[in-house]
């Protein structure tokens, strides 16, 4: 079992730490995980790609996820961007953060290969603002990940953002990881 | 203990279980990470009576490494890139005063131009400066290879340098077991130096050598070195004994043994490398890969032997000698010089241009196939066209091999006389 995701969102919107609380998530379950990022100078607001790539045997590899199961987009003003969309696979997932809905984006056409069910948008930096009064839409996005995907379980998402944001803060995303989940899940998914 | 933890961090464990005395550093990305890290673990009282040493340039940061040790601490610090070349005044000082510093370069290109990713062109600016060169080929190794860097290092009265992919390790979060404080204990005695300097017993560290007995000095540098080879293999045997894990000493060797192909390389690449080879293996190709973990000194007999076996050999250079030609590759060959193997000598992964499976499977097909030549620098990430472009633009100075006419734009990739 080996699954990769792509994250790309901009400087200051926690993309890499989205993948390294996905690793640890993954981790926690047995499993081996890497996450890795892809920037340059950091700059808050530039481009930011990020990488997580778990698999049930050691990963050797530190190669870049060329083609991933999932990509997740925290800003959807990245959409267009050249390679944002490279490489996802035909049962793979598209979850982008927007308050609009995925035919109000183009997403089908975007990625005309995917599942219509595999397509999702999340209003995550809504729910952020409305949390934590920031616009940090990487909790929200990666509930709504593990919902999708069940690639990780919400129990040990939460756990992994607990550990990384201490008390408060942890509690606050932990419950925007369960509103991410519940919203791209339409509710159907029960969780521990 | 296992842990979910990025690179940089999981060094900085290490060396904080190393019981540094003196840390003395300068931010510099890739590296930042390891010593923000350490300077926070100071801080917390959790490295002992260690002194962090904020320092005004890397320039610093070596030479108060330098006189720290030489008081009999234990000392080390981080850089990458410039910040290694402007330690470069005081590194054959460390070497030359046999004092066994130990320094992770998290490994990033040269500028101009300016460029903040990964490859080896820093550490390789460095290989004569006497230190010894022990590459990381993941965080796994990279933390084995601190504690073991010490040991040898003040064993050898030598310093030591520990290279790590910038980036592609640092900054890479994954499972890292770490050994416990008992366990690197038992790897790594107290620190006790040679000589010390002591204002209550006053000597002379570092006195002017003229050319009566400079070569001597120089002379026995050279052997210490050599003969830190088997102390290289033995700190590998010593840490297995104590922490369980085997890190192979001065190689590491996978799907070699019967392989009639071998890849050469340093450090992170070797993990894609090995997916590469099970692809091949899979497909009936006898091809394994070999890390050379021991750069400096050069393992001259043991690469020899390891590759006694194979007739083709894949040197991948994340460096190179502009003006002259590859630098792992030539070590390579000089392992190889009484052989009838034919060695490949391939130049990518420049600036943080990734080194992908895919680009390492087609290097290998285009060798299995007869297309790269092994008479010539080969460049095989290389956009030929951008470079054809820019060379028609400066006129007609240009590779032979282009304005002959001979080779088409594929093949000038791979043939850079």
């Amino acid at each position: 079992m080996t699954f990769e995701v792509r994250f790309h969102g901009r400087g200051g919107q926690g993309v890499v730490t989205a993948a390294e609380l996905l690793s640890i998530a993954a981790f926690s379950q047995g499993l081996r995980a890497l996450a890795f990022p892809s920037f340059g100078s950091e700059r808050t607001g530039a481009p930011v790609v990020s990488y997580c790539r778990i698999d049930d045997r050691p990963i050797r590899a530190h190669d870049p996820v060329s083609e991933p199961q999932a990509v997740v987009v925290q800003d959807p003003t990245l959409l267009h961007l050249p390679g944002v969309l490279d490489g996802l696979t035909d049962d793979g997932y598209l979850l982008v953060n927007s308050s609009g809905s995925p035919a109000s984006l183009g997403l089908a056409e975007l990625a005309p290969q995917l599942q219509p069910r595999h397509v999702v948008t999340v209003a995550a930096t809504d729910l952020a603002r409305t949390a934590l009064g920031r616009p940090l839409p990487n909790t929200a996005l990666l509930g709504a990940l593990a919902g999708l995907t069940g690639v990780v379980g919400l129990a040990s998402l939460q756990a992994a953002i607990r550990e990384r944001f201490g008390a408060v803060a942890g509690d606050l995303n932990a419950g925007l990881a369960e509103q991410g989940l519940v919203l791209a899940t339409g509710g159907s998914r029960r969780h521990a | 203990m296992r842990k979910q933890i990025e690179g940089s961090r999981a060094v900085a464990e290490a060396v904080a279980m190393c019981r540094p005395g003196v840390i003395a550093a300068y931010p510099i990305s890739p590296q930042t990470h390891i010593v923000e890290a350490l300077s926070d673990l100071v801080s917390l009282g959790r490295v002992g009576t260690c002194r962090y040493l904020m320092v005004e340039s890397e320039f610093g940061a070596m030479s108060a490494c330098i006189g720290a040790s030489a008081a009999g601490a234990r000392a080390y610090t981080a850089t990458s890139s410039q910040g290694l070349l402007f330690m470069a005044e005081a590194l054959p000082n460390a070497s030359g005063l046999r004092l066994p510093v130990v320094m992770t370069v998290a490994n990033r290109a040269l500028g101009a131009p300016i460029n903040i990713w990964n490859d080896h062109s820093d550490a390789m600016s460095q290989r004569d400066a006497g230190w010894i060169q022990l590459f990381a080929a993941s965080n796994q190794d990279a933390v084995d290879l601190h504690v073991q860097a010490f040991a040898l290092a003040e064993q050898l009265s030598v310093p030591v340098m520990v290279c790590m992919d910038g980036f592609v390790l640092t900054h890479a979060v994954e499972d890292v077991d770490l050994p416990s404080q008992e366990q690197v204990d038992a790897v790594l005695p107290p620190f006790r130096p040679i000589q010390v300097l002591d204002p209550d017993d006053p000597i002379t560290i570092g006195a002017m050598v003229g050319p009566e007995a400079f070569t001597e000095v120089k002379f026995l540098e050279a052997h210490r070195q050599l003969r830190a080879l088997d102390a290289v293999q033995e700190a590998a045997e010593r840490y297995r004994d104590v922490v369980g894990r085997d890190t192979g000493g001065l190689t590491t060797s996978y799907r070699l043994d019967d392989a009639e192909v071998a890849v050469v390389a340093l450090g992170s690449v070797l993990g894609a490398a090995a997916d590469v080879v099970d692809d091949l293996r899979a497909a009936g190709v006898a091809v394994g890969t070999l890390g050379v973990t021991c750069f400096r000194p050069w393992p001259l007999d043991e690469i020899r032997d390891a590759l006694s076996g194979v007739s083709r050999v894949i040197v991948l250079n994340r460096a190179f000698s502009v003006g002259s030609g590859s630098i792992l590759g030539a070590d390579v060959r000089l392992s190889l010089a009484a052989e009838e193997t034919s060695v490949y000598d391939v130049v990518l992964g420049l600036g943080g241009r990734p080194v992908t499976r895919a680009v390492l499977r087609r290097l290998l097909d285009d060798v299995l196939d007869g297309q790269v030549s092994d008479s010539v620098l080969s460049f095989p990430d290389l956009d030929v066209d951008l470079v054809a472009r820019e060379l028609d633009r400066e006129g007609p100075d240009r590779p032979q091999a282009v304005s002959r006419g001979e080779l088409g734009a594929d093949e000038w990739g791979k043939a850079w006389t």
